[in-house]
């Protein structure tokens, strides 16, 4: 039987949607309370590294694979870039927050923040998907010593 | 063309090292393509705004509380050196990196170094001169592994622990002076700084010394350097030695130094002593050194303590209110120095790469007579070899000659002769390395070998051409153009604090 067992895999089963659910809560409300983009991207990455450990790599390799994560990983820092170069166009300014920012009546509401709710969304995306490739790429890689003697990182599976 | 631009300097390596990944995965020529035209822009955008100086409010929030660039003269001649060196390494690359795979990592890896690098120079901020020294610092650790090798996995860890030693002293020293003034913005921590020079400031004052000594591998923190610089690819050793060690290091230093906190009578005494040991000690475990790469890392560290001790001096005169005409020589000297090292030792580190490249070796003594296959390499690893040397005509020779004439303007006789000396043991060492790989027998192994592919020669003749000319920037007119603004940033001292609140 690949990974843990039972209790954890049932637990893992149960409490995997809820530690997802509360870093999106995080990145999405990061400039009304404490939290933000890294730290609910870290708790995003915490999750599927919870799903490798309870279940074995092969489940989430075969699963979700390493492509998207790489993806989401590049594209994700070039939106925050993105989102920088804006304010230079609009606000005339490198990262103006150029949005819409007060909504009569509703003071500390979701949308309130300009762009910074963008940001930490793409910052979130970014560190969750950086941290699990991370834990991937550390699980994956091997020291193995060679017949020559020489000690020489080798991959488990191919990753491309 | 003028302030507004800053930003260009890091949104254009900084996106490019994302686009690539993105994009260049399957296909080799994008990911050559796009890094060599993010250098090449990048070059000829800093020298576009070598003549304008001013602050850059990120978002629109003003110092001190938000984040400020500020442009002045000492960082548009760091700007303009990166660029240059960085576009040499990458057009290197393209051949020579054919060698390992996965080179859109490899791009991607340098182009966030550069980044880093671009900002740690650009940047008004304290804590944001952390992130970016990391940015840097990070990108440098994953290419000294980028072989994957034994020897290299050991010289990566070794520096990554060292590394995250000094970064580990400078944030502690930044969290010092915040304590003190309540400002990250140097400008403001410079004018709220108390006028005593209370425990607290020295301490943090050691702490800024010993981190950044770390990274610029000054003679007590010098350990990793040795084993670093040489397992890289060449282009990563070019820049490693070239530019980084002086961005992060040396660069940060000064500007804390004298710009921020201040330069006393003690810290030029520290400066000018560990300029003096770096530059005996390194000169000295370079000369018995048989690896070709190796030799040159602790020629490198042998080099930085000739541009720390022209600052030393020129600080220590500058702070006793001594010959003020020495004190600005000294600077100049140093500044020159550290703009002619980072041109002639990437020019080694590539030369040494092409023989690699060419004989798969870096033993000296396994090579032999390579000057009639490879006569372009030989060329120009002379001229490089003649101008760390300081040998009259070349480069190094004019900025030594500043250092000399400056210590004995300042009274330093002594340190004048070490100086003329260490130059001689320099040159005896690359006449060896000069003697081991050009001249002599051709080994029966190396009977088939070639020369490099152009496109690896080009970068090599253009910064030999560099190395001839670089000698003309001490003419009056181009002198006041190109290094004197640099070189007055640091001897106005604390005036730098008045012109970075008041330029925006």
């Amino acid at each position: 039987m690949k990974g843990m067992s039972l209790i954890v895999k049932t637990v893992t089963r149960w409490v995997k949607v809820f530690i997802f659910l509360f870093g999106v809560y995080l990145i999405i409300t990061g400039h009304l309370s404490p939290g933000g983009g890294f730290s609910g991207g870290v708790i995003i990455a915490c999750s599927y590294i919870l799903l490798t450990l309870a279940f074995g790599k092969e489940f989430t390799l075969n699963r979700f694979g390493t492509g998207i994560a790489k993806v989401l990983d590049s594209s994700s820092a070039l939106i925050f870039l993105i989102v920088g170069l804006l304010g230079f166009g609009s606000g005339g300014v490198f990262f103006a927050n150029y949005l819409q920012k007060r909504f009569p009546g509703e003071e500390l509401s979701l949308l309130g923040s300009g762009n910074i709710l963008i940001s930490n969304i793409a910052i979130g995306i970014k560190v969750a998907s950086s941290l699990f490739l991370v834990f991937i790429i550390l699980s994956v890689l091997r020291l193995v010593t060679g017949t020559d003697g020489i000690k020489r990182i080798v991959q488990d599976e191919e990753e491309e | 063309m003028n302030t507004i631009s800053i930003p260009l300097l890091i949104v254009i390596p900084l996106g490019t090292a994302f686009l690539i990944p993105l994009i260049a995965r399957k296909k080799r020529f994008i990911a050559d393509i796009l890094g060599s035209a993010a250098t090449l822009a990048l070059l000829v955008l800093s020298i576009l705004l070598f003549r304008y100086q001013g602050v850059y409010s990120i978002g629109g929030w003003e110092p001190p509380i938000g984040i400020s660039w500020v442009q002045d003269g000492f960082s548009n001649l760091m700007l303009v050196i990166v660029s240059l060196i960085s576009f040499c390494a990458t057009l290197f690359s393209v051949q020579y990196m054919e060698r390992y795979t996965s080179k859109h990592k490899y791009y991607s890896l340098f182009l966030l170094m550069v980044t880093g690098m671009n900002g740690v120079i650009l940047t008004g901020d304290m804590f944001n001169l952390f992130v970016f020294l990391e940015i840097a610092a990070v990108a440098s650790y994953a290419l000294v592994a980028f072989g994957g090798e034994h020897e290299e996995l050991e010289a990566s860890f070794k520096y990554l622990v060292l590394g995250s030693v000094g970064s580990s002293f400078i944030l502690l020293g930044i969290a010092l002076l915040y304590g003190m003034t309540g400002y990250l913005n140097m400008a403001a921590i410079a004018n709220n700084l108390p006028d005593s020079n209370t425990m607290l400031l020295m301490l943090a004052t050691v702490f800024f010394i010993v981190g950044f000594g770390i990274k610029a591998a000054l003679v007590p923190f010098h350990a990793w350097l040795p084993d670093a610089h040489p397992s890289a690819p060449a282009p990563i050793s070019a820049m490693l030695s070239g530019v980084l060690i002086k961005a992060l290091g040396i660069y940060a230093l000064t500007r804390i130094l004298f710009n921020v906190i201040g330069v006393s009578k003690l810290y030029g005494g520290v400066l000018i002593t560990l300029g003096t040991l770096s530059m005996v000690i390194g000169v000295f475990l370079a000369v018995g050194q048989w690896d070709f790469k190796r030799l040159l890392a602790y020629h490198s560290i042998s080099q930085m303590g000739y541009v720390v001790l022209g600052l030393g001096i020129g600080g220590y005169i500058l702070a006793s209110d001594g010959n003020i005409h020495a004190g600005t020589l000294a600077i100049l000297g140093g500044l020159f120095h550290l703009t002619n090292h980072s041109v002639f030792k990437s020019l080694l580190f590539l030369c040494s790469g092409s023989i690699e490249y060419s004989t798969g070796t870096r033993e000296l003594k396994e090579m032999g007579g390579l000057g009639t296959r490879m006569p372009v390499t030989r060329a120009t690893c002379t001229i490089a070899s003649l101008s760390i040397a300081g040998v009259p005509p070349f480069n190094g020779f004019w900025s030594k000659l500043l250092i000399v004439i400056a210590a004995i303007q300042g009274g330093y006789h002594w340190l004048a002769v070490i100086t003329i000396l260490v130059s001689f043991v320099t040159l005896i060492s690359f006449l060896k390395v000069l003697r081991y790989t050009f001249l002599g027998e051709l080994p029966e192994f190396l009977k088939q070998i070639k020369e490099s592919p152009k496109s690896m020669l080009a970068p090599l003749i253009i910064l030999a051409i560099l190395c001839m000319g670089m000698g003309l920037l001490l003419i009056p007119g181009i002198k006041e153009v190109i290094l004197d603004p640099a070189s007055a940033v640091l001897i106005k001292g604390a005036q730098y604090a008045q012109d970075a609140l008041v330029l925006h």
